[in-house]
């Protein structure tokens, strides 16, 4: 009884999303529209209609919005718990988020009044005219930026969630080889390796996969052929859901633009275009704050990558127009993190003056940036790609920033990947604790960004590969700790930090599944 | 492994190399560059460097070196130098020009138009001041496009410029700064007009070219490598039609490129051979690059074929090219030149390895140590790619049932370094085993982990694969 009742107010609330989308226009305009038709019956016109609809593949297409908004859904909560328990249910971590908006909030304000620049301005027209004919090479811009520093970095991240105590939980016994030796010290459930075996059944030692069996040794015919053949199978298909169980075993580099623009249901319609065009439109009349953090940002991080310089001018095209979608401002549902407010100057207090600031909710940091570059690789229309980074970022790259439960949140990674440690590594972990070098102050900056500009292109996208196709962030902890085990040899001669840090520096040699598939099937329980 | 046993699987050939290296028991090289090459050779066990007056067996030379001094000089049959006497029939613009030409009308001729259309990997080009009226005559053909003024001999983009209208040349002609470089050259400087390609391949808007590295180690028969590694060369900044005085946009060109004004030397603009394959094929798909590829494979092909019967074939000489080839928006691979002497300055930390690995090699390749059998079909990263006809990637022994099944064997771009470097490592152990036995491959293991249990595991699906390749 319950289940239904539950199953019921699922479905109530994903037609509530999805009435009034244009997909829903589509449906209806296609519906009428085939009334003429020679093959609808007066007589059974319901399910002449259905099945037209299913023929010419928009049912497909509902199909995957639904699944696309089933991926976006809230947990089911009861029925009198305030909406801030959707976002996160547990009171000290809303209260730790709080305090952390407060401060990077204070820290941009601050900046602001410091450098005596407005959080907005509009631009005079000359600006735009300039801005216009520009908008493809804003790369060769090279405004003054010497005054302006990130909001924050990962490392004042790290700071704050070390801080994160439950009040609730008795943390007084003395310290045992129970107790926990890492940063993080809040009682979060996380997954171990026999759970996460059942989980990520894909990338066992007997299933072939991208990435490990497509090696220049191993004839294609073996596997690579297949998968290849299986993949244009699901993307003739036009199936979500098929996408992203293909996707566990990794995408074919050609096909891979393709599968992710169907597991993350974004296409690129006119409406796509418009809707970007609108934003472009945006930051042509106004001149944010943010938008000097952003440039600051590419400057120091992507255009400094051997890899993606080359894509600078995307950058900023993207993200420049992603600080002005308010449509952003719907993942807050499930977001821990509440959007920051500033008011219109001369009205500081009034409620109804108090804008949210930026426009999307989203204040960047230090690497923010590098959450765009890689995909930079797969798609070069900017209305696709920006749709499809702004999906990306509501589904997962969100909970890298805020402090949450969630199993895929920064703090639930950074816990599992120190107990993976301490379990399957204890002397090592034991030997760089000692030196002073806890691991996580290492591993922390390539989970942050999902190891984005750690490894090399091709090892990330197959990461990410997984990531979509397991909806989790947890492969990222499993990573980091995986890489921690293959250097373990060199990391136990280490006697400080910097030489961990040199030791770990450099990872843009390794090969991700092979070391994925070794920690999680090869260990020794 | 006795020397004995291992000398008996030789061709004849090698083993005279064996038994007169043997006898001297090291090598002596002449080297007259102090950048990669020096490194290298110095690295190399056996090698010794001798003296201007001494004599060698092995001579990386410059061309200045070359043209003074080959014609006097008495090479013994084992000794080996790094160029064709005239290797300046492929390598400068106007006798590049020349020879292709020449071939390209010799194949419509005696094979037919397909065959001869496949040559049309060049741009109209026409030297100057030879074919002037030629030139203006197609320049007013097609009034609107523009073109691209090389200096014959010159390189690293000195003296290269572009314009649209005949009035340019005119100007230019006149013009006093060229009247003083002329007074350095002794004689009067030739250039190429060629006919600017408009619709380059373009990556986050910018304009770039290909280094490809190709050694022939002989012109008869035609015997040429491809090397698996190389890079993609990209201009700082933004491409546009628009500003034809921008020579920073157009020139791809590092030497050109470092003299730019936001050059940021640590960052490099290049990208290696692989980054760009993947691009291209989450881009286009693995058949359009494929064919690509297979395209470029041509450019080489037939550009070595033209220079095949004009260039003095010498057994002592070896020559490692690099191509410059530029891509254009549908994909086609456009020949923009040849080098006799590709820089082996390294512009990073990466590209230093890739050129040491690419000259080790080299010196792999032309075997003074007299270890290969000949019948290799790759030597560390050198694929063959044309052994007086083409080689197939299909063991010799199957049947090639037409040119469908004909598949080249070459392998640009298509693996990273690590992977190959890893073939060095088993490198001593692989070299004897591969002569030993023809078709053996190592496997490439993933790197040494500290799990006893990993290990086995790995082992055991190393031994797998193994078996499956020796099998198959």
């Amino acid at each position: 009884m319950d289940e239904d009742v539950g199953v019921n107010i699922i479905i109530a609330q994903v037609c509530q999303r999805l009435k009034g989308s244009h997909l829903h226009s589509h449906l209806e305009k296609q519906a009428k529209e085939c009334l003429h038709r020679p093959e609808i019956k007066l007589e059974c016109i319901k399910d002449d209609v259905r099945s037209f609809l299913k023929e010419t593949g928009w049912e497909r297409k509902l199909q995957n919005a639904v699944y696309r908004e089933l991926h976006t859904l809230p947990p089911p909560s009861h029925t009198v718990a305030p909406p801030e328990h959707t976002k996160e249910p547990l009171s000290y971590m809303r209260k730790a988020q709080a305090c952390w908006e407060k401060r990077i909030l204070k820290s941009l304000n601050s900046m602001c009044t410091e450098l005596g620049v407005p959080l907005a301005r509009k631009r005079p027209v000359r600006e735009q005219k300039d801005l216009v004919h520009k908008w493809t090479e804003m790369g060769t811009n090279e405004p003054d930026l010497s005054n302006f520093r990130p909001v924050y970095a990962p490392k004042d991240f790290l700071e704050m969630l070390i801080s994160l105590r439950n009040a609730n939980h008795d943390s007084s016994d003395e310290a045992s080889c129970k107790s926990h030796w890492g940063l993080i010290q809040v009682p979060l459930n996380v997954k171990n390796i026999p759970e996460m075996r059942k989980v990520f059944v894909e990338l066992g030692l007997g299933t072939s996969q991208l990435g490990i069996d497509d090696n220049i040794h191993i004839t294609p015919d073996l596997f690579e052929n297949e998968h290849v053949r299986l993949g244009k199978r699901v993307v003739s298909e036009q199936d979500s859901a098929a996408a992203q169980q293909y996707s566990r075993q990794g995408c074919p580099t050609g096909l891979r633009a393709t599968l992710w623009a169907l597991i993350l249901n974004c296409g690129n319609d006119l409406e796509d275009v418009m809707r970007y065009e609108q934003l472009k439109s945006g930051v042509i009349h106004h001149d944010l704050l943010v938008d000097s953090l952003i440039y600051k940002d590419v400057k120091l991080t992507a255009s400094n990558d051997d890899y993606y310089f080359v894509f600078e001018d995307y950058l900023y095209q993207i993200l420049l127009c992603f600080s002005r979608d308010t449509t952003v401002l719907e993942h807050f549902i499930y977001n821990s993190a509440t959007p920051p407010k500033s008011s219109v100057q001369g009205k500081q207090g009034t409620e109804e003056y108090a804008l949210v600031y930026p426009p999307n909710g989203v204040i960047p940091f230090h690497g923010f940036s590098m959450y765009v570059a890689p995909l930079c690789f797969l798609y070069n229309e900017p209305s696709q790609l920006y749709r499809i980074f702004r999906e990306m970022y509501v589904r997962y790259f969100f909970r890298l920033h805020s402090i949450s439960s969630s199993p895929s949140g920064i703090v639930s990674l950074c816990l599992q990947f120190e107990k993976l440690l301490q379990i399957h590594l204890p002397q090592l972990f034991y030997h760089l604790r000692e030196m002073g070098a806890q691991p996580l102050r290492i591993a922390f900056k390539w989970m942050v960004r999902a190891f984005s500009g750690y490894l090399a292109t091709d090892q990330l996208l197959l990461l990410w590969d997984r990531i979509l196709g397991y909806d989790s962030l947890e492969i990222v902890a499993v990573l980091a700790a995986a890489v921690f085990a293959f250097r373990a040899e060199n990391l136990m001669e280490v006697t400080s930090l910097a030489a961990a840090e040199a030791v770990l520096a450099d990872l843009s040699t390794l090969k991700v599944m092979p070391l994925l598939q070794i920690f999680l099937f090869a260990t020794v329980i | 492994m006795s020397k004995n046993k291992t000398a008996g699987y030789r061709g004849h050939h090698s083993y005279q190399k064996r038994k007169e290296a043997e006898a001297r028991s090291f090598i002596r090289y002449r080297c007259g560059f102090t950048n990669t090459i020096q490194d290298v050779l110095r690295q190399r066990p056996g090698w010794v460097e001798v003296k201007e007056d001494e004599e060698w067996d092995f001579n990386w030379c410059d061309v200045g070196w070359l043209r003074e001094n080959f014609d006097h000089s008495y090479m013994e049959e084992h000794v080996r130098i790094c160029h064709f006497r005239n290797y300046y029939e492929l390598t400068r613009k106007n006798l590049m020009v020349k020879n292709l030409k020449r071939y390209r009308k010799t194949l419509e001729r005696e094979v037919g138009h397909v065959e001869a259309a496949k040559c049309d990997f060049f741009p109209c080009t026409f030297e100057l001041p030879s074919e002037y009226h030629l030139f203006v005559e197609e320049f007013k053909r097609n009034p609107k496009s523009t073109w691209i003024m090389k200096p014959v001999a010159r390189s690293q983009g000195k003296g290269i410029f572009l314009f649209r209208k005949l009035k340019d040349i005119m100007d230019w002609k006149k013009d006093g700064s060229r009247l003083e470089e002329q007074r350095d050259e002794a004689q009067v400087e030739s250039y190429v007009a060629q006919r600017y390609i408009e619709n380059p391949y373009l990556i986050g808007g910018r304009k770039f070219d290909l280094r490809v590295y190709v050694l022939v180690s002989s012109y008869l028969p035609l015997k040429a490598w491809l090397y698996r590694d190389g890079f993609a060369r990209f201009s700082n900044t933004r491409f546009s039609l628009s500003s034809i005085e921008d020579q920073y946009i157009h020139l791809t060109n590092v030497a050109v490129q470092k003299t730019a004004p936001d050059y940021d030397p640590e960052r490099g603009c290049k990208w290696p051979m692989q980054q760009l394959r993947r691009y291209l094929t989450a881009k286009h798909g693995a058949h359009a690059v494929e064919t690509l590829f297979r395209d470029i494979d041509n450019v080489f092909v037939h550009s070595l074929q033209s220079v095949q019967k004009v260039i003095i074939n010498d057994k002592h000489c070896f020559e490692l090219y690099g191509y410059d080839i530029l891509l254009d928006q549908d994909l086609k691979p456009w020949l923009i030149e040849v080098n006799a002497s590709p820089s082996l300055t390294p512009s990073s930390q990466q590209d230093y390895e890739m050129k040491c690995h690419l000259l080790e090699d080299t010196l792999h390749v032309v075997d003074m140590e007299g270890r290969l059998t000949g019948r290799e079909k790759q030597v560390g990263g050198f694929d063959l790619m044309w052994n007086d006809g083409p080689v197939s990637r299909e063991n010799s022994g199957l049947e090639t049932l037409g040119s469908s099944c004909f598949s080249p064997n070459t392998n640009l771009g298509k693996h990273w370094l690590t992977d190959i470097q890893w073939r060095r490592r088993f490198t001593v152990a692989s070299f004897w085993l591969t002569c030993l036995f023809p078709g053996f491959q190592v496997v490439s293991m993933t790197e040494k982990t500290s799990y006893d249990t990993s290990k086995s595991c790995l082992a055991r699906r190393a031994h797998d694969r193994l078996l499956l390749n020796v099998l198959n």
